[in-house]
């Protein structure tokens, strides 16, 4: 099943691939940029089903790490520090950092609390980012794309669309050796049965910080390339909203599976595109509420496809 | 290997006003099988918790192998060699049998921070794994989801995952619970096989397995130990056929189920 699961992974990753030359051939450029979104998305994804899915811990504030990683690079940036070797693994330290920190006071509680908590922290830094006027205030900053050596040019579309690709495919690989090692084992038996784990004689919670911190990092990494999409950093990547859309995004594709959160980014950014551009063509101004009809097919794959889409492609057990 | 030493000084655990565990002195020599009787919310349950470390008593010491061990996690005191089975069985219930017996097994190598290599192809997990289900019967029943199991396999596991890392000291909470007549007998037996290679303190319902399997005995009311003797002693103990024993099936003849 697991032999199953790679070769998903393998067949999304060629389709992905495929996308620029399709792109090129269809002459629609805007495909890249609408892409590579999903490809970022997916990678955000993936490191919130880490804890997610295989934590079980239900984390309402991963889109802190989204803008922190954007903020990363767009303040570097804004002090003329443009290069890609300093602000990627900036964005990824002080992302790690930050789950550090958020982790280590949310992660003694657990439930509904830990959802409030990990809620108010994303909150809090989405109000501080508002707050300070010098890096745009409720505006943002501008950040121009992130540079690399001579022949790597993140100007240009489809080496930016490659890059996050190659992130993606490393996510993924390096999720997946995590999750079947014993550090996943242990993280996956605090989510069934915590108590009789610690007895066994795992110190639980610095697993599951681990994981929190692990996935922080990732997700930091994915901001730094949203924010190289949009040259632009801003507060809103951190608003409690997107991080909805993400959990949405792991549960659409399917809980606890790496795969499933890909497949969710697709779906959910593709949808939020194209349903938004058909509710626009039958009326005008309707196509912001392009989640009315989203609202309806997530509670259809919630009913129908308990194992989410990647339930649906690979029929049987969720596990 | 044999065992380790216990000693609990003025134990006290309240819960609100429901007192659990009363200035509970008590002693297990090393080695020693330790039965703990008494009628049901007795406080048997919060004196197996408070020894492996999930509960801190409220007051009081506890001395594992002459070493104070009040202050220490339950992990670390597992590290130390106190192992644990629950009563109605506690496990990975969606994880297959031997996954369930790795995660106590790479659990007692220490630690588990090990990110790369697959555990599942891990040779050495493996084979301390398998060891473990061959002693515990379970060995055919490897791939099977722990939750699928029947209910005396369960408890088979729930014992073996305990075993792991031959703790000197094994708490057992109720292991003949819910056994039928057949599996009963198969986990007396097996505990006579651990009699002596570790301390044990045995909590268990079934006075027939208590008898027999008991060095000492220990009743224990309202959270308060009203007696401690050998099976014998406490057999003749007119407090305790008062306060318990009375309700008990005669000795001698099996209670099966529970
Ligand atoms: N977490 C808790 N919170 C509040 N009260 C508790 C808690 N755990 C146990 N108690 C109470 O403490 C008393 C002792 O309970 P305990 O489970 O230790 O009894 P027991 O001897 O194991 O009973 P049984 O034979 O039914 O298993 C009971 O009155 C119980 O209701
Ligand atoms: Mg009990």
């Amino acid at each position: 099943m697991i032999g199953d699961r790679r070769r998903l992974d393998w067949t999304l990753l060629v389709l992905f691939a495929g996308v620029p030359g399709a792109a090129l051939a269809l002459d629609e450029p805007y495909l890249l940029d609408l892409f590579a979104r999903v490809l970022i998305f997916a990678i955000a994804a993936v490191s919130l089903d880490l804890i997610l899915g295989y934590g079980g811990l239900v984390s309402f504030g991963h889109a802190a790490f989204l803008g922190i990683g954007g903020y990363a690079v767009g303040m570097l940036y804004q002090h003329d520090l443009g290069s890609g070797f300093l602000q990627f693994p900036v964005a990824v330290l002080v992302s790690g950092v930050a789950a550090l920190a958020i982790g280590w006071v949310s992660l003694r509680t657990g439930g509904l609390y830990f959802i409030m908590i990990t809620l108010a922290f994303a909150q809090m830094l989405y109000y501080l980012g508002i707050s300070l006027k010098v890096y745009g205030g409720d505006d943002g900053m501008r950040a121009r794309r992130s540079e690399f050596f001579a022949p790597i040019d993140l100007n240009d579309q489809t080496q930016f669309y490659y890059l996050a690709l190659a992130v993606l495919a490393l996510s993924l690989w390096l999720g997946r050796r995590l999750v079947n090692s014993r550090f996943g084992l242990a993280l996956q038996g605090a989510r069934s049965n915590e108590r009789r784990l610690r007895v066994l004689g795992v110190p639980v919670f610095r697993y599951r910080l681990t994981a929190f911190v692990i996935a922080g990092a990732l997700c930091g990494l994915a901001g730094a390339l949203f924010a190289n999409l949009n040259e632009y950093a801003s507060p809103s990547t951190m608003h409690w909203t997107r991080s909805g859309e993400l959990i949405v995004m792991v549960i659409l594709g399917g809980v606890g599976t790496l795969t499933g959160p890909v497949l969710g980014a697709l779906a959910f950014v593709l949808l939020e595109s194209y349903l938004s551009e058909a509710l626009e063509a039958l009326a005008s101004g309707f196509g912001q509420h392009w989640q009315v009809v989203f609202g309806p097919l997530l509670v259809a794959v919630a009913l129908f496809a308990r194992g989410g889409l990647v339930g649906l492609l690979r029929p049987g057990r969720g596990e | 290997m044999s065992g380790a030493g216990l000693a609990l000084v003025d134990l006290s655990k309240h819960f609100g006003g429901v007192i659990a565990t009363d200035r509970l002195t008590w002693q297990i020599a090393a080695g020693e099988l330790h039965a703990l009787i008494g009628p049901n919310g007795a406080g048997k349950t919060t004196l197996l918790s408070q020894l492996s470390g999930e509960l801190s008593p409220d007051a009081g010491r506890i001395l594992f192998d002459g070493r104070d061990i009040t202050a220490l996690s339950a992990d670390r005191r597992t590290l130390l060699g106190i192992g644990r089975s629950f009563q109605g069985t506690s496990l990975f219930a969606e994880f297959s049998v031997l996954d369930n017996v790795r995660l106590a097994v790479q659990a007692r190598a220490g630690h588990s921070f090990r990110f790369w290599r697959a555990a599942r192809q891990d040779a050495a997990l493996n084979q301390a794994a398998f060891a473990q289900l061959r002693e515990a019967g379970l060995d055919h029943r490897a791939q099977a989801t722990a939750g699928s199991l029947s209910h005396g396999e369960q408890r088979q596991l729930d014992l073996a995952m305990a075993l792991v890392g031959r703790p000197r000291l094994l708490l057992l909470d109720e292991p003949m619970a819910g056994l039928g007549a057949e599996e009963s007998l198969a986990m007396v037996a097996r505990l006579k096989a651990l009699k002596g290679r570790h301390s044990i303190v045995l909590v268990e319902h079934d006075m027939t397995a208590v008898f027999e399997l008991a060095d000492r005995i220990t009743v224990l009311v309202y959270g308060r130990a009203i007696a401690t003797g050998t099976p014998a002693d406490i057999r003749a103990n007119a407090e305790v056929r008062a306060a318990y024993l009375g309700e008990a099936p005669p000795a001698g003849e099996r209670h099966a189920g529970a």
